[in-house]
């Protein structure tokens, strides 16, 4: 019978040359924070995907609860004056 | 001159043309998906280095060499890689130990390289380090992991480790071709690396919790153009497609 342990799953985070933040890229498996980190260097950065790299086990992340997702999100659905769009913007600001 | 330096180089690209092509036999083989990427990483980073040995040799070579003719046209007499390098995967324990012998002394070697006076070669090194850099942390990483780990990695790391050997001498066994290099500037010290060699083999084994082997025989000659079966089946494979279709293109 087999008794393979499953090694635990991390998600992994790339900032990209000129990006300013980290993103999500996905998750791997590994046995501890040393092989976690050299495997998304091989499994996530093989195409000059990015030049940081985060990782953090899975199960140090905190979910939010789908089944909740009625009270969590829909009370923002029709309060349309929360996006800064009711402005009138001078000419002189760029990139907003 | 220039047909020395021919056979220098191929001695340099024939290792890593050799290595690359038994990792690539592991591609969706890999114990893990994430170990399955890392090995073929490696493997292309080799080949990648492989080709700009092979087009300096074909430059020097001149009339109808390519890389390609270079590659896929040689018979197995006109190899010059270590045994080492073709013996076969076996197992992961097999392929991370060979690996790491393997990376023990490339890294060193490409050290030395980076000052090699022929600028070409000196240029390929300096692109290669980092890569080996990486090669070698992996391998490392991997056999302490294996060594330390479980009484059954690290018995099937052993069993590795006393097979590949008796094959790591032939790394710093000095052919004239080495020596001439040598002494011109364009090639490695074999000593010096040797030396440094074993030291840092040695501790990491130690720290792996592995024995180090006392083998009762070592094996010489692959650069001098004599290699095991394995080799054989390696070309056939490698070789198919220009053998079949003689100037096939991508």
């Amino acid at each position: 019978m087999s008794t393979k342990k499953e090694w635990p799953i991390w998600e992994v985070f790339i900032r990209s040359k000129n990006g300013l933040e980290h993103r999500h890229a996905g998750s791997l498996h590994a046995a501890d924070a040393e092989m976690a980190m050299e495997n998304a260097r091989d499994v996530y950065t093989r195409r000059q995907e990015g030049v940081s790299l985060w990782v953090v086990e899975s199960k140090h992340i905190v979910a939010s609860n789908p089944e909740a997702n009625g009270e969590m999100f829909a009370p923002a659905e029709d309060k349309v004056y929360r996006h800064p769009t009711f402005y009138e913007l001078p000419i002189e600001l760029k990139h907003m | 001159m220039e047909n020395k330096l021919y056979d220098y180089i191929l001695s340099l690209g024939d290792n890593s043309l050799i290595l690359g092509h038994r990792l690539s036999e592991l591609c969706g083989h890999g114990p893990s998906l994430e170990t399955d990427i890392a090995l073929t990483n490696i493997s292309l980073d080799l080949y990648g280095q492989v080709r700009n040995y092979f087009q300096y040799a074909a430059e020097l070579a001149g009339e109808d060499a390519s890389e390609d003719s270079i590659a896929f046209l040689r018979t197995d007499r006109q190899h010059k890689n270590v045994w080492l390098v073709e013996q076969p995967n076996e197992d992961f324990g097999h392929v991370i130990c060979r690996q790491f012998l393997f990376d023990s002394f490339h890294m060193p070697l490409m050290k030395q390289l980076c000052e090699s006076k022929d600028e070409r070669i000196s240029a390929i090194a300096k692109k290669s380090i980092k890569e080996s850099s990486y090669h070698e942390r992996f391998s490392s990483e991997w056999m302490k992991r294996l060594g330390a780990g479980t009484d059954v990695s690290n018995q099937k790391v052993q069993a590795a480790l006393d097979h590949f050997y008796p094959f790591v001498n032939e790394f710093f066994q000095e052919t004239p071709l080495d020596k001439e290099m040598k002494e011109n500037g364009i090639g490695g010290d074999l000593t010096a690396i040797k030396e440094v060699y074993f030291k840092n083999v040695h501790t990491l084994l130690l720290e792996a919790g592995l024995t180090i082997p006392e083998p009762n025989w070592r094996q010489t000659d692959g650069k001098l153009g004599y290699h095991s079966e394995h080799l054989g089946f390696i070309l056939a494979e490698l070789q198919y497609m220009q053998r079949s279709y003689p100037n096939s293109d991508w």
